[in-house]
């Protein structure tokens, strides 16, 4: 099991390889070294799951280096194999390598590559680390090192001021998040003077219900407000409601890194912690509570502002930010191995949807509104299967019984364990996810229909209209004239504006039919071992057998009710983009406050920029100049200046004007007093 | 080592290059002085190999007494020895960083850095009352020097607030260890930290000694000195201001207020936490409204050293040894930033932060460097910024939740202004044609940071190399702490909640 140490540190080698030698390795030399060294730890994690799966491996620690070792609190740097961790490898590397390779194509026209690939591979690192930690601290070190690449990847391209602006803000919101992460832990090492997740594992179940402690003044079950407080961190990266709004503002970073970073792997390692202590979180029902109810609500609510959008790449956070709801809240109502598939098959599905848009976007000429899109799917098919195929599994197509797309599995299981949970938030969020699981068919499908189905509406776009000029000869690129062309193509009425799309390079249409088959197969495939059977998960995460088992026995119409909605969703979306256009339209006039509503994702950002952002600027303001140089100069140093000033009218004659000579003087007189002490 | 005096050596070497610095011409000083810090810093290494970690908490000893009782005492503890290794690393980087920016009365100014190395390592090598004091407040001298003849346009007023805080804390202190040598009779540290003060006293003592460290610190509100200090002084001043005697109040609280008066500890230790909790709070919400990159990294440093009040007075293991990391690693963080600064300020010379931007474009190196130290400044695990701030908070976690609380935000608000700074420039278009022109690092820059970024990552990966020099010394303070340490709020109880009011706002239960 020591290929574990090759499979984390080899990415960090190349990245420092790429990073440090950048301009002078060159681009080739990055790019190879960096994607080698993935697939390397790919080829390498794909034996360990297996291992797993077979039921040949056992959890294992390999010991790396010692960290901290204060008193009673000490902790190491140790990489813990087990099978929560042998999944979260195989997504992790699977999807970084086929990034990897993906961005080959999408970047080979940006200058900085060294870096961009560098910051990849540091991502992969940092990441893995998080799932290979043994002890709370050292997940936390992987939580901040993927925040780090996170940052630095939203930043990348950072002369455009909104992405310095959106990764500034990832950062940040997900430091609230850390706040209550790092208390989490604060409280968990005084509870249980360890931080070693297994120790704490084995010691919580005892504590359930029959403690207290103390927290801000209050005394609280131990265990629910310890839960409470790393969920908060969970909350922060995974996007969870009320700390959900980096999620999309972090779309201005390269297609790829949403892909890899916003979809597949960073944002649900929030679900991977609480899977991770999932003893712990089952031995705090009021926790519990708490997390369904929040990954329900986030559920429901992104996919409400997911139908409204028009850039391609928010409809597809939304769509992300959505289904981590899921997730949350399976493991919430205690279904721990659901969630962890349905983190499983979403990151392959949802790498496929954000590369496929990534690969519409390479051919659209950098044009992300899909308002400008339409009858793409003659023009770039291998896309437009794709996309297909990653549709088909998020919408969760399938007929009971016999076969289905990867999330037909996984989301059904998710509302199916919501059902079978009997408790009153379990049924509320399946009637939420039931919901939000329509909205999901309905935007997917909107997504699908304007992209790839209609008349071509490219010629309204700037971005396309600058390819043509371009050309065309007429490139100028020290102007901007595209306002004023506006009209100046009239001579092709088909909307195309005279462009056309062109499918993408094969180093990117790779990765995406490898991804497409994972989105077709992986539910089927895999969904005995993640739901049914215990032998598989070796106690790694909590294994409710009786959830397991009710959620065999619920009525058939629960098992039904995904489909259906699934098929309403479809139907809908089809007569609003396909059949009539127009419906859309009238629909927002109809409901003009309600659009506006979600179409400004609930104004969340006005509100905090309302509340935190400008008031913590104001009170800056306020602090330094009337507090610091009001108040504490004026009557501290400034006052005591003036007095010494009027005192000093005086004596005006012997000062020689430098400060310093007076603090000589006085350093004089006191070593005089303390010799005259002495000699007394 | 024997009995070979080798911290008197470390004192004579600077001592002996700062007079030869006086008679020599420009050119001749700079490389006396870069000689004698290089052999210093040898000397310091040395130090740290020969420390014999788990043996005699004093080692390498000397004692000449002198009159009436007043004694040439010097020693060190794995304290001391972390902070003489840190002025000793950070000194040749000063010097590197005067190279070229220094040109009026080159000599003098390094001798007077050269001076200022004699009395740092001198404060923490001093184990005679008296001694320390004379190297703690000489220890200003070549400070105002270097502000007040080297420093900026405004440099008279901040050498002025500079010494004016510093006057009235010092006096105060002095008058203590008066008492205090009186009543115990010695001017041995050693023997009155063992000494148990009555407790009325003791109030009197801690706060005559709190006068002069709290400023020294600094602590908020006494802190507005440092952010005008820092801005007029020059980059190397900058430096080993944040780096080295930023350091001196903490040293204070840990050598004196905390062993000699554990019982005036705890009794003010809620003047602490509010103190340092404003600080953190506070002062950052100031950083992120300063326009000049030198006062925001002077106002992000007083909310630093609020982290490390509240570790001291935490009465724990994980919040002193944080404490100590913290300062240690604020040492070299703040110090790297203040380089950071400087580097650019040699280029266009202004602080004004929106005179930049854009400059990870034509400075690459640069912005990797200064994204290394904004995010150890952030406290980045894998850096030293978080190993100390992390043991602190965890810490005081166990005294009170509240403090640890709102001293978190820290972690908040610290990404806030520092990521602002480092958008603002590194970040976005290159609207100044000036600041686009700025070349990258040359290799005296480049090798200056990198040790600095050599010992940040060290420090975060692997901190036992600092941790275990100091881990007796923390345990026999927490041992002599133990019988005033306070109860925490946080303690857990076994037995049923209370059912359902339990859950309401009870804050008078408690």
């Amino acid at each position: 099991m020591s290929s574990i140490l090759i499979i984390v540190f080899l990415p960090l080698l190349a990245s420092a390889i790429a990073g440090l030698g950048n301009r002078a390795l060159g681009n080739t030399v990055a790019k190879s070294v960096t994607t080698a060294g993935l697939f390397i730890s790919c080829g390498l994690s794909w034996p360990i799951f297996i291992s797993f799966l077979t039921g040949a491996a056992e959890p294992t620690v390999v010991p790396v280096l010692q960290w901290v070792h204060s008193g009673n609190m000490t902790f190491d740097w140790a990489l813990r194999v087990d099978t929560l961790t042998a999944i979260m490898l195989v997504v992790i590397t699977s999807v970084s390598a086929l990034v990897h390779l993906y961005s080959w194509g999408y970047m080979s026209d940006d200058p900085d590559q060294p870096r961009f690939f560098s910051y990849l591979s540091l991502f992969t690192f940092a990441m893995l680390m998080l799932v290979t930690a043994d002890n709370l601290v050292q997940m936390f070190f992987g939580w901040e090192g993927v925040g780090l690449a996170s940052y630095l990847l939203i930043g990348f391209w950072f002369k455009k001021p909104s992405a310095g602006a959106a990764a500034i803000k990832a950062f940040v919101v997900n430091r609230v998040g850390d706040l209550g992460f790092m208390l989490g832990i604060f409280g968990t090492f005084l509870v249980f003077q360890t931080t070693s997740i297994p120790e704490i594992l084995a010691a919580a179940p005892a504590l359930k219900g029959a403690s207290t402690i103390g927290f801000l003044g209050m005394r609280f079950d131990t265990l629910t407000i310890l839960c409470l407080l790393l969920f908060i961190g969970a909350m922060g990266k995974s996007a969870q409601l009320g700390l959900h709004t980096w999620l999309p503002d972090a779309m201005e970073g390269p297609t790829p890194v949403s892909a890899l970073i916003h979809a597949a792997t960073m944002v649900t390692a929030g679900v991977f912690m609480v899977c991770r202590l999932s003893p712990m979180f089952q031995a705090a029902p009021d926790a519990l509570t708490v997390v369904t109810f929040i990954g329900a609500a986030t559920c429901f609510f992104a996919a409400t502002v997911g139908t409204t959008q028009w850039d391609i790449k928010r409809v597809i956070a939304y769509s992300t930010c959505s289904q981590l709801g899921y997730m949350f809240f399976a493991a919430g109502v205690g279904a721990y191995g659901a969630a962890m598939f349905h983190l499983f098959t979403h990151a392959f599905f949802k790498a496929l949807l954000f590369l496929g848009a990534g690969s519409v976007i390479h051919a659209m000429h950098h044009e992300q509104d899909m308002r400008y899109y339409g009858n793409l799917r003659k023009h770039i098919p291998i896309t437009f299967w794709a996309m297909m195929a990653g549709t088909l599994a998020i919408t969760g197509v399938g007929i009971l019984g016999v076969f289905g797309f990867a999330g037909f599995y996984s989301k059904d299981s998710i509302l199916e364990a919501a059902f079978a949970s009997g408790t009153e938030m379990g049924r509320t969020a399946f009637w939420l996810g039931a919901f939000a699981a329509l909205l999901t068919s309905f935007y997917s499908w909107r997504l699908m229909f304007l992209t790839f189905w209609g008349k071509p509406r490219w010629s309204q776009s700037e971005h396309i209209q600058h390819a043509v000029h371009d050309e065309h000869g007429h490139a100028d690129h020290g102007h901007d004239h595209a306002h004023d062309d506006h009209h100046s193509h009239g001579e092709h009425d088909d909307g195309t504006a005279g462009y056309h799309p062109h499918e993408s390079p094969w180093v990117m249409l790779t990765p995406l039919i490898i991804l497409s088959v994972g989105a077709v197969f992986a539910g089927f495939v895999f969904s005995p071992y993640f739901i049914d059977s215990e032998h598989f998960w070796q106690g790694a995460i909590y294994y409710n057998e009786h959830l397991i088992h009710s959620m065999h026995g619920v009525p058939l119409w629960v098992k039904l009710t995904a489909t259906a909605v699934m098929l309403i969703g479809f139907v809908v979306a089809w007569f609003a983009y396909i059949k009539d256009t127009s419906i859309p339209r009238k629909f927002v006039d109809q409901f003009r406050n309600l659009h506006a509503f979600l179409y400004n994702k609930w104004y969340f950002d006005e509100l905090y920029n309302l509340i935190f952002v400008k008031p913590a600027f104001w009170l800056g303001r306020q602090l330094w100049l009337k507090g610091d140089v009001g108040l504490i100069d004026r009557f501290g140093p400034n006052g005591a200046a003036w007095v010494v000033e009027k005192g000093a009218v005086v004596a005006r004659k012997v000062q020689s004007g430098y400060l310093y000579s007076y603090a000589l003087v006085m350093l004089l007189g006191l070593v005089a007093a303390i010799s005259w002490m002495m000699v007394q | 080592m024997g009995g070979f005096p080798i911290l008197s050596l470390m004192l004579l070497v600077p001592l002996v290059g700062a007079v030869a610095c006086l008679f020599a011409e420009a050119k001749t000083a700079r490389w006396i002085a870069l000689i004698a810090t290089l052999v210093d810093f040898a000397l310091g290494i040395v130090l740290w190999l020969n420390f014999d970690i788990g043996g005699a908490q004093w080692q390498f000893v000397e004692k000449v007494p002198l009159f009436a009782g007043f004694s040439y005492a010097l020693g060190i503890d794995g304290i001391a020895l972390l902070l003489i290794v840190l002025s000793v690393f950070l000194m040749p980087i000063c010097i590197g960083a005067s190279w070229n920016s220094i040109t009026k009365r080159v000599g003098e100014y390094f001798a007077a850095f050269l001076l200022m190395e004699v009395l740092m390592i001198g404060v923490f090598a001093a184990q005679d009352l008296y001694l320390f004091y004379i190297f703690f407040e000489a220890g200003l001298i070549p400070m105002y020097l270097i502000i007040g003849i080297w420093g900026g346009d405004n440099r008279i007023y901040a050498s002025y607030k500079f010494f004016l805080y510093t006057l009235l804390g010092s006096v105060l202190m002095l008058i203590a260890m008066m008492w205090m040598v009186h009543e115990a009779g010695t001017t041995d540290i050693p023997t009155l930290m063992a000494y148990d003060f009555p407790v009325q006293a003791q109030t009197w003592l801690f706060l005559a000694f709190f006068a002069s460290f709290a400023v020294k610190m600094p602590m908020w509100p006494v802190h507005t000195w440092l952010p005008d200090a820092h801005v007029q002084a020059p980059t190397a001043g900058s430096v080993i201001l944040a780096g080295v005697l930023l350091k001196m109040g903490g040293y204070g609280f840990i050598r004196f207020s905390l062993p000699m008066f554990p019982e005036a500890s705890a009794q003010f230790a809620w003047l602490i936490y509010a103190l340092s909790m404003a600080a953190v709070v506070i002062t950052s919400l100031i950083a992120l409204v300063q326009h000049d990159m030198k006062k925001l990294i002077a106002y992000s440093s007083v909310a630093h050293m609020g982290v490390v009040t509240i570790g001291l007075f935490a009465f724990n293991t994980q919040g002193l040894e944080g404490s100590m990391i913290v300062m240690l690693s604020h040492g070299l963080v703040a110090g790297a930033l203040f380089l950071c600064v400087g580097v650019i300020y040699d280029r266009l010379h202004t602080r004004e932060i929106s005179r930049y931007g854009g400059i990870a474009i034509n400075m690459p190196k640069y912005a990797m460097f200064f994204l290394l130290f904004t995010m150890a400044s952030i406290g980045l695990p894998g850096t030293s910024g978080f190993v100390g701030e992390f043991l602190s908070l965890a810490g005081v976690y166990q005294i009170s939740t509240w403090v640890a609380l709102v001293c978190t935000t820290g972690i908040i608000l610290g990404a806030a202004y520092m990521l602002y700074l480092y958008r603002r420039v590194a970040f976005g278009e290159q609207k100044n044609a000036d600041a686009a022109a700025m070349p990258d690092i040359d290799l005296r820059e480049w090798t200056m940071l990198g040790a600095l970024a050599a010992a940040v990552l060290w420090m975060g990966v692997y901190p036992e190399s600092f941790l275990a020099p100091m881990r007796k010394d923390i345990a026999a303070l927490d041992a002599r702490l133990a019988r005033a340490a306070p109860q925490g709020d946080a303690h857990l109880k076994i037995g049923k909640p209370k059912p359902v009011e339990e859950h309401a706002a009870q804050g008078g239960a408690h």
